[in-house]
């Protein structure tokens, strides 16, 4: 019997809350989906450099499917809750009938049983379905080899899955029996009665907290792009985001009351047509749901800063590769290092002789011929002088430098390079060579804010002591260079210098720099094979020198910036979900009042059409608000993620990224509002 | 005298060929203008269901209505919502205002969604209030104000269009004595002031007693009518009872 009650229930509801059976359905295929990449991506024949980035990334994913989990647990213990509000009369007949407590919560647990069996197997259906398309497209981004196409099933994934949701629906049984042992007949009986008191605040005091709210706003938002270089780190961040949290709780609470004080003067626009019926049906709702309106503020911002950063990350990181990697290889050794300097390394003797050779002559010993297995090498050196620090060159400013960044202290020596070492370089890297008079340096950099700061030190003097010689800037300005590859530009100052300046005794690397001798990819990947497992036999043993490759960097860089998107895509996916379903609820959930304002409207005589505009205007207003403000918000957000990540370039990428973001939220978000729209529509028809 | 509501002839039926309602058994009648006419009949009598033919709210199985020589058994979509927002105004037993508006709003409403212009709106309401007494309560919500103040601002929402015909079901039943008393005396004003057209469906005698035409209803069927012509209220009333006890049985709860 209480199951035949429970099923015709839930007939009986499916049509309306068919949205949030949906969003359950989604969850769990998106859950499965991205859970399933772990052993989708393991089973994938790829190289070592990817493989640490696919565990990498594989960790990530499972820390973040955590968190994903408790965001989709909240949704569905605040979904159940307010579903379960709907149906007071409903609960107030059976106890008139006499029937127990435990028995409702009976009909509620089948109730949660059947919604919860019936969405997993749905979702995880669809979520392998989907998941091979994924393999298939994870195996293309990590440029595996897929020439066997096998169908891919993840039990861990899918038991993962069914315990997560198995845990959020014992949640929810819980919360419902709560909810039922409390509630008292009287109060289920006349719910519906009970004329709602309109919560009315004063528009005067609305609009004084508006107009505080969003100077403090402000000044959130100056603290984090303008002035981001003089915060101290993490306290002020807190401080930071805590205001722009507060102030945006303080604006959704005041914001009908400021739009009711404005529209209500403007006479022409608030009595025209349903406009005045419009804005008081937002008021009503707005005021109620301050906090959701918040916390759905908050994540939708969050997911458009996720997504904006991830797209734009990736593929600046993809744009830079190219730029950054002229060569198959960089080699690089530090020279003459001290007893001191090799303490932590057990067989010192070996690596204090190696340091006093060149690359070349420690590759020959050990049987890698340079010249058969190289070609295009450049050998050139860079040098430290001990009375030219970072300190000496940039004066007081370096302490805000310090500050700032961790890898930066004023002790820190300058990198110092010959004039023709550096052209050899740029000639093979293709870059811009230079001349110099006797008494004249040029200083070379490409990372950013460095470039920035230098620029400012340049400004102030251009006078320079090195190796005892004053030397004079031939430039106003940094010139754009590097020497090193690496996925994106991190160059802080080389200072190059007329050869005849450098001391030679004060070498302080060796620099290799090749291309390798193949006709193909393959022999290519041969060489580089060779070389890495010599270097990494070799490694503190026999020697000290680092590889770079223009292979590594590529792989990893792909990897990372697929790794990022992935991330970026399913937390921002979820959030959106959750976001709009919350909202899509709220306004399904009410539609029952609105039946009987509508019907008023109707017999007023209103017209159809007008009376579906104002329905538009009221979920449309509803949808938007909260994302207008996470959208302004975003603006600033994604301006202090690329001072944060200036180093990669992301700024340049905005306009692509910013175009996919939108076409994500724009598909989630507009999908829900376009699904609430038609449910309500089919709802007030009555 | 010109003809505002003509009924001829009209039939409702409910339920399937095996289990027929006669809700509506050959009603006509007809209501000149400046008429206050009331209709009484017991809760089952079709009263209700002759007034939601009336305004179009539901349909008629038979027969026509014509108002102001429209037959508005004919229109159809939109043109039955312009009709009854330009021609009808109406009065429910339970007031019918939108609670998240204030009274003020709440009259203007009406006027707004026929797209007129917001001095004309101004206006208009200001008028309305004035003349039925409601100016101090138009800033307030329908929450904040007594059932008499919330229909009578109902009853200005209905008025305030200039309608060719007011509708009010049951207008008193929510309301206790004294308010009654209070709106039936706006509803003079509406007939006599303003030389307003009223159609008011009621069981109550008192309420009817203020009509100028009584039409009984029983079992769908027309069953009386009597004229108040010159009389005093009280006497109408007199007649009105003893008509209620002819009715008999089952009308008797009418009271």
């Amino acid at each position: 019997m209480l199951f035949k009650i429970a099923i015709k229930n839930l007939g009986k509801s499916i049509r309306d809350y068919a949205i949030y059976f949906f969003t359950l359905v989604i969850g769990v295929t998106i859950f499965y989906i991205f859970n399933a990449l772990e052993s989708q991506t393991v089973m994938l024949n790829v190289n070592d450099t990817t493989h640490e980035i696919i565990e990498l990334m594989n960790t990530t994913l499972s820390g973040v499917s955590v968190f994903v989990a408790v965001v989709l647990g909240a949704l569905i213990v605040y979904a159940s809750r307010f579903l379960i509000k709907r149906r007071n009369k409903e609960f107030g007949i059976y106890l008139t009938l006499g029937m127990s407590k435990r028995k409702m919560s009976g009909i509620l647990l089948i109730e949660t049983v059947v919604v919860g069996i019936l969405s997993l197997l749905v979702g995880l259906i669809i979520g392998v379905v989907i998941s091979q398309f994924m393999s298939v497209l994870v195996a293309d981004i990590f440029e595996a080899d897929m020439s066997r196409y096998t169908f891919t099933f993840s039990k861990e994934s899918f038991v993962k899955t069914c315990i997560y949701f198995g845990i959020m629906y014992v949640v929810v049984i819980l919360f419902n029996t709560i909810s039922i042992g409390k509630c008292k007949l009287i109060d289920l009986l006349y719910a519906s009665k009970k004329s709602e008191k309109l919560k009315l605040k004063n528009p005067i005091l609305c609009s004084i907290i508006f107009i505080i709210s969003a100077v403090v706003l402000g000044y959130a938002y100056y603290q984090v792009t303008v002035n981001l270089y003089d915060m101290d780190a993490s306290s002020d961040m807190i401080k930071v985001i805590v205001m722009g949290s507060v102030s945006t709780f303080f604006i959704f609470w005041s914001v009908s009351g400021m739009l009711l004080t404005i529209f209500t003067r403007i006479k022409s626009v608030y009595y025209r047509k349903l406009n005045s019926f419009v804005l008081r049906q937002f008021s009503s709702k707005a005021n109620t749901m301050v906090f959701a309106m918040t916390i759905i503020c908050l994540m939708l911002f969050l997911t458009i800063c996720m997504l904006g950063t991830a797209f734009s990350l990736s593929q600046s990181m993809n744009k830079n590769i190219r730029e950054m990697t002229p060569c198959d290889v960089n080699l690089e050794k530090k020279c003459n290092m001290t007893e001191d300097e090799l303490e932590d390394y057990e067989n010192r003797e070996a690596l204090l002789a190696d340091s006093k050779v060149s690359i070349r002559e420690t590759l020959q010993q050990n049987g890698f011929d340079v010249d058969d297995k190289l070609t295009d090498i450049v050998e050139v050196n860079t040098y430290e002088d001990d009375n030219f620090t970072m300190g000496d060159s940039m004066g007081d400013i370096i302490n805000d430098m310090e500050n700032y960044y961790t890898f930066i202290f004023a002790e820190q020596k300058e990198m110092i390079m010959k004039l023709s070492d550096y052209n050899k370089v740029a000639k093979a890297y293709g870059k811009e060579t230079f001349t110099l008079k006797d008494d004249e340096y040029v200083l070379v950099a490409d990372f950013a804010s460095m470039v920035e700061v230098r620029n400012q030190v340049l400004k102030n003097g251009r006078n320079a002591s090195i190796f005892g010689h004053e030397l004079q800037s031939k430039y106003g300005e940094c010139q754009d260079g590097f020497i090193s590859i690496s996925s994106n530009h991190i160059n802080i100052g080389i200072f190059v210098v007329p050869d005849a300046v450098v001391d030679e005794g004060a070498v302080s690397t060796n620099m290799l720099i090749a291309n390798y001798r193949a006709d193909n990819e393959e022999d290519g990947d041969a060489i580089e094979k060779e070389l890495q497992s010599m270097l990494k036999r070799m490694w503190t043993v026999d020697t000290l020198i680092s590889m770079e490759s223009r292979r590594y960097v590529t792989e990893s860089t792909v990897g990372l910036g697929a790794m990022i998107t992935f991330i970026g895509l399913y937390v921002g996916i979820v959030f959106l979900m959750a976001s709009a379903a919350v909202l899509a609820l709220k306004e399904l959930s009410e539609s029952a009042d609105n039946v009987e304002r509508f019907m008023i409207l109707r017999k007023l005589g209103t017209d159809e059409r007008m009376i579906n505009g104002a329905l538009f205007k009221q979920i449309g207003i509803f949808f938007l608000f909260p994302m207008l403000l996470a959208v302004i918000h975003s603006v600033f957000g994604l301006k202090m993620a690329n001072l944060v990540l200036e180093t990669f370039d992301t700024g340049s990428e905005l306009g692509s990224s910013i175009v996919m973001t939108s076409l994500v939220i724009v598909l989630i978000y507009g999908g829900y509002f376009l699904v609430t729209y038609f449910t309500s529509r089919r709802m007030i028809k009555g | 005298m010109e003809t505002i509501l003509s009924i001829e002839h009209v039939e409702k039926y409910y339920g399937s060929k095996s289990s027929l309602t006669k809700a509506l058994d050959n009603v006509s009648f007809v209501v000149e203008k400046g008429e206050y006419v009331a209709i009484m009949g017991a809760s089952g009598s079709g009263k209700t269901t002759l007034l939601n033919c009336i305004s179009t709210i539901d349909k008629v199985t038979s027969g026509h209505i014509y108002v102001a020589g429209q037959d508005i058994t004919k229109l159809k979509g939109n043109s039955l919502n312009q009709f009854r927002r330009e021609e009808l105004g109406f009065i429910f037993q339970d007031f019918n205002l939108l609670d998240t508006l204030t009274a003020y709003e709440n009259i203007a409403l009406a006027l707004s969604i026929q797209n007129i212009s917001k001095n004309e709106i101004a206006n208009r309401v200001n008028q309305t209030a004035k003349e039925l007494g409601i100016e101090d309560v138009l800033n307030k919500y329908p929450y904040q104000m007594s059932g008499g103040q919330k229909q009578r601002i109902a009853a200005a929402r209905a008025i305030v269009t200039d309608p060719k015909l007011v509708l009010a079901d049951e207008p008193t039943g929510a309301l206790d004595s004294k308010s009654s008393k209070m709106l039936l005396e706006s509803f003079r004003y509406l007939n006599e002031g303003l030389d307003a057209t009223i159609l008011m469906v009621t069981h109550d005698a008192f309420t009817a007693s203020y009509a100028s035409r009584v039409i009984f209803i029983k079992d769908g069927k027309m069953f009386n009518e009597i004229m108040r012509g010159g009389r005093a209220r009280k006497e109408f009333f007199g007649e009105i009872i003893d008509v209620i006890s002819l009715l008999g049985g089952d009308v008797s709860d009418a009271l």
